[in-house]
């Protein structure tokens, strides 16, 4: 079966090299300049549902809270390269590659309406982060390196309507999220949380890669508690959504609270710990996680809002993630009171 | 009724009052309005391009300024100038620059005014996350949460710059106005900021600083400098503040063991504003009325300043006394200096637990300077000003105020080696020249 497998893998890679790269322009990857329109790039041949054979799909099994947005994520690698995975498990990918990732929301009919479609392009310099709106007609979409904002109407899962302002964040706004030490960094692809749609996905994305020698076990995800007990849930839902900002080299250095893969002191988690510089955000509580009382902890108070002095995350949140508050406060309520 | 030697300012007080206020207002002319002392633009002085190839960016208020000052900030090359008009820029979103050696220069900072009241992003006003960055002569007004956050940002410049909360204190105003953080070289210069939930200008986790010529005006904390290392904080005003200089040490921090600090011919007075801080904030328990407070700092020199008006306290030094799990961290204030200093009435309506018991015992107010007692004989701090100064004698930081066991502090002279004055780097004093 093993083998069988691998034989289909390699002429999966097989098809998708030798079968023409799909006209992906590596030269706009790589060159210094930032591409007006993203069909420059040739990673979608039209609409942003039509991506190009040359790009791999990939998803989370526990994936970053936008305001609902639903989201499409794509690698891209020159012909005969290959990503490595590291020993904490990130995927690292030669100059060359991209990350490409649609954000969009269906409508009544059920049609997905993509947004916005953001770049990571590795360039020898290092990685660049650049975000496209998509045009009315969905023929191209257009660098907005100021970011935008669009009314979007959407029903959330528990069929709420939702009307709100949807923030295509800037330039700078993407480094802030996608930054350790002061450069821009991939966040998403982690080997234990990658997940796929179907076996064919996962056979063409994983061929084209080296697989660590030793193999993680697979992350937590977030909404299923058959994968995990609920503070691994918890825990893997705070790095995807906390962590990349909030790391010793992060945009949340100077706060204290850590919630990416090393740190797990109760302190730096906020167990007991007071706020910094949270200002409102403090909602009147005294720590950022008080066990046992979710209702007192700060955490809780600040995903819940949408006040952009109190919310976090700061960017992309519109919208609480009532899901991901219930995960959280389970978790809180479940920490034994000292 | 005789009066303490101790309760006026001693020579001459209101000239030297005066003078100095003449010369903060030589800075930022100002007027009255509501209650409140209100400033409005400085003078924008002629400014030379220094790089060879830099270009000015201009940018006007108007429609769709958001998207036009953010891609100007972003399409800004290293040396270039961005330029705003005059005007009122409204604004949706937070900004920011990430491209070193750039100057964002407005029209004054009573004339070009960066409107946040709209704002529906973003934890701050303006971010700034490069070096050699300076911001001169703009407002920025009524942001959700900080004003202008400058973060990892070496050799930072803030001239003349405005933030202020225009509804004047409330709970629901932003927490900071001025807010480098984990920056080396830092300068604030003639500055104003009003309304502050938090700290007014606040410097966290950074190294040698200077704030100076600015003005403090109904913050929680006027000026705050926190788990940093070689500081002047001299030549401002804090005034109608809950307290109006603070320099903290907090744990579980990156950056700890603050350290070093000069703070030296400022006027602090009248600090009065209720504290509204929202609670859980450490500022949320500075009792209203302090002057100048330290809290588990280690070598900070407090002299020839003028303090009166405080109804809790001119000066205050204490340990950091909550609970906290951090071996790397010292909660004690350590090497505190106090000499030279004029102090005006303070202490009358001390404002923290236990505080209106004490004052009661010592006959009605607190004196001008107390100490916790945090940490013994090692740690008490020198005082040389010639007024009466107390020791609360709560060795043990675990001890409540309301066990305090006051004694009054001798007077020394025996006064630590200065610190050194702070230097920045030249290209810094060449950007407010």
């Amino acid at each position: 079966m093993r083998l069988l497998l691998a034989a289909v893998a390699a002429l999966a890679l097989a098809v998708s090299v030798k079968g023409k790269p799909a006209d992906v322009n590596d030269t706009a990857i790589l060159s210094a300049e930032y591409p007006a329109s993203l069909s420059a790039y040739g990673f979608f041949t039209g609409g942003a549902d039509r991506p190009s054979p040359a790009l791999l799909p990939y998803a989370l099994r526990t994936p970053l809270f936008t305001d609902y947005a639903e989201k499409q994520r794509f690698l891209y690698m020159p012909a005969d390269a290959k990503f490595s995975v590291d020993g904490d498990g990130r995927l690292q990918f030669p100059v060359g590659s991209a990350l490409i990732k649609s954000f969009g929301y269906h409508d009544a009919a059920g049609k997905l309406n993509i947004i916005e479609t953001r770049l990571l392009l590795h360039r020898a310099e290092g990685w660049v982060a650049l975000p496209y709106v998509w045009n009315a007609d969905g023929s191209d979409a257009v660098l907005k390196v100021g970011g935008a904002r669009k009314p979007v109407d959407f029903t959330k899962p528990d069929g709420t309507k939702m009307s709100i302002s949807y923030s295509v964040p800037n330039k700078n706004q993407c480094k802030q999220c996608h930054s350790t030490k002061d450069s821009v960094m991939p966040v998403g692809p982690v080997w234990q949380n990658l997940s796929f749609t179907n076996a064919k996905a996962q056979l063409a994305f994983e061929a084209r890669g080296a697989a660590p020698a030793k193999l993680a076990a697979l992350e937590a995800k977030w909404d299923d508690s058959k994968s995990g007990a609920l503070e691994a849930r918890a825990l893997a839902y705070l790095r995807v959504n906390c962590g990349h900002c909030h790391k010793p080299t992060g945009s949340a250095s100077n706060s204290g609270l850590f919630y990416d893969d090393h740190e797990r002191n109760a302190a730096a988690l906020g167990i007991g710990k007071r706020p910094v510089a949270a200002g409102r955000g403090s909602g009147n509580f005294d720590f950022v996680i008080e066990p046992g009382h979710p209702e007192r902890s700060i955490l809780i108070y600040r995903m819940k809002s949408t006040d952009p002095g109190i919310a976090m995350p700061e960017l992309g949140r519109a919208t609480a993630h009532d899901e991901g508050v219930a995960l959280l406060e389970a978790w809180i309520k479940s920490l034994p009171v000292s | 009724m005789p009066t303490p030697a101790w309760t006026g300012f001693s020579a001459t007080p209101p000239d030297e009052i005066l003078g100095k206020l003449r010369w903060i207002l030589q800075t930022c002319r100002m007027r009255m309005r509501d209650k409140g002392v209100y400033a409005i633009a400085a003078a924008t002085l002629a400014i030379s391009s220094s790089a060879a190839f830099a270009k000015t960016i201009v940018v006007a208020p108007g429609d769709d300024a958001q998207t036009r000052l953010q891609e100007a900030l972003i399409s800004a090359a290293p040396g270039d100038v961005v330029e705003l008009g005059a005007g009122r820029f409204k604004l949706t979103d937070g900004l920011s620059l990430d491209v070193p050696k750039v100057t964002v220069r407005g029209k004054g900072s009573g004339q070009t005014i960066l409107d946040f009241t709209g704002q529906l992003g973003a934890g701050e006003g303006l971010l700034v996350t490069s070096d050699d960055v300076v911001l001169r002569d703009f407002a920025v007004e009524n942001t959700k949460g900080d004003g202008i956050k400058s973060k990892g940002a070496d050799r930072i410049v803030y001239y003349q710059i405005r933030v202020e909360w225009t509804g004047g204190p409330k709970e629901t105003n932003g927490a900071y106005g001025i807010y480098p953080v984990e920056s080396q070289d830092v300068l604030v210069d003639s500055v104003l900021v009003r309304g502050a939930s938090d700290a007014g200008i606040y410097v966290g986790q950074s190294r040698n600083i200077v704030v100076r010529n600015s003005v403090a005006l109904e913050n929680v904390a006027g000026i705050e400098i926190e788990n940093s290392y070689d500081a002047d904080v001299h030549d401002n005003l804090a005034t109608k503040n809950t307290g109006g200089i603070l320099v903290f040490d907090l744990p579980n921090l990156l950056q700890m063991g603050g350290k070093n600090v000069r703070i030296f011919e400022n006027v602090v007075v009248d600090n009065s504003t209720p504290n509204f801080a929202p609670k859980g904030n450490i500022v949320a328990n500075v009792p209203t009325g302090t002057g100048v407070m330290v809290m588990a700092n280690r070598n900070v020199h407090v002299f020839d300043n003028m303090l009166g008006q405080n109804g809790t306290t001119n000066v205050m030094v204490v340990g950091y006394r909550y609970p906290h799990q951090d071996p790397k961290y010292d909660p004690i204030a350590r090497g505190v200096a106090i000499w030279g200093n004029q102090h005006d009435k303070a202490g009358w309506d001390p404002k923290f637990p236990g505080s209106q018991q004490i004052a009661t015992a010592l006959g009605g107010s607190l004196p001008p300077i107390f100490w916790d007692g945090a940490g013994g004989d090692e740690a008490k701090p020198v005082v040389a000003d010639p007024v009466p100064a107390l020791s609360l004698g709560l060795a043990d930081l675990k001890a409540s105020p309301e066990s305090a066991q006051p004694v009054m502090l001798q007077n020394s002279t025996n006064l630590p080696q200065e610190l050194p004055r702070i230097r920045l780097p030249e290209s810094m004093e060449a950007a407010v020249r």
